[in-house]
């Protein structure tokens, strides 16, 4: 089951972990990672974000990268959410919950789905410093990480 | 006809969130038209930017994919959300 949200209201990570395990008892392990507004990021003081994205092509694009986890391993749920929007500082961004029978399959699937939301979702952060605000770059180690996937495929 | 959109630095830096063309004859890929913007020199020539992204009809593609019309075509920077 893939649940996936973008909305601009802060959410609570302890709230949606409970949330994903909740009337499913098949889930044996359940991996979450959450994603905060930074104070610090290329050589700035950052005091807050604005968070844009493709309305049209966002939660498309979340949904084709759930669905290639559970093509990968075997999930009992998919939890995936995005704030988009004016954020404050160390206010979380994103959740990504992957709950399965085994430790295994959740810790895969979980990191998985960070990496390629990183590279192949519509989603572009605008810090504001102190010295004024500017769009955030992408990173070759975002690419590398999502990569490493794929090769993963292509080892026979 | 195609529509053209533009995302984050690129819609700044061009003043242009959504433009409408007429599909050229000699245009065959989306990297046809993003060669066709970025002639009409500065700020277009960012579009020539190594790490630019583009997708068609709201699915990631590359510059190889073809266009024909009526498609919605996006230009935008490398995506940093997470």
């Amino acid at each position: 089951m893939i649940t996936i949200k973008v909305q601009t209201a802060p959410f609570d990570p302890g709230q949606l972990t409970n949330s994903v395990h909740a009337g499913n008892p098949a889930i044996g392990a359940l991996v979450c990672f959450t994603g905060f507004v930074r104070d610090f990021n290329q050589q700035q003081t950052v005091t807050g974000l604005f968070l844009e994205h493709f309305p049209g092509m966002t939660e498309k694009s979340l949904r084709r990268i759930a669905e290639e986890a559970t093509e990968r391993w075997a999930l009992q749920r998919i939890h995936v959410l995005h704030r988009v929007g004016q954020l404050g500082l160390a206010e979380p961004i994103v959740f990504v919950a992957a709950a399965s029978r085994h430790r295994e399959d959740a810790f895969q699937a979980c990191a998985f789905i960070m990496d390629y939301l990183k590279t192949r979702a519509p989603f572009w952060k605008k810090e504001q410093t102190s010295t004024g605000n500017h769009w955030v770059e992408g990173k070759d180690s975002d690419l590398d990480a999502a990569h490493r996937w794929t090769q993963d495929q292509e080892t026979p | 006809m195609i529509t053209v959109l533009f995302f984050a630095n690129y819609k700044e830096e061009l003043q242009s969130e959504r433009l409408q063309l007429d599909l050229q004859q000699d245009w065959q890929t989306l990297g046809d038209v993003r060669d066709h913007l970025a002639r009409r020199g500065t700020p277009w020539t960012i579009l020539e930017d190594a790490r630019l992204m583009c997708a068609l009809n709201e699915e990631m593609c590359s510059l190889d994919t073809r266009v024909k019309a009526g498609d919605e075509v996006v230009f935008f920077p490398m995506v940093t959300g997470g």
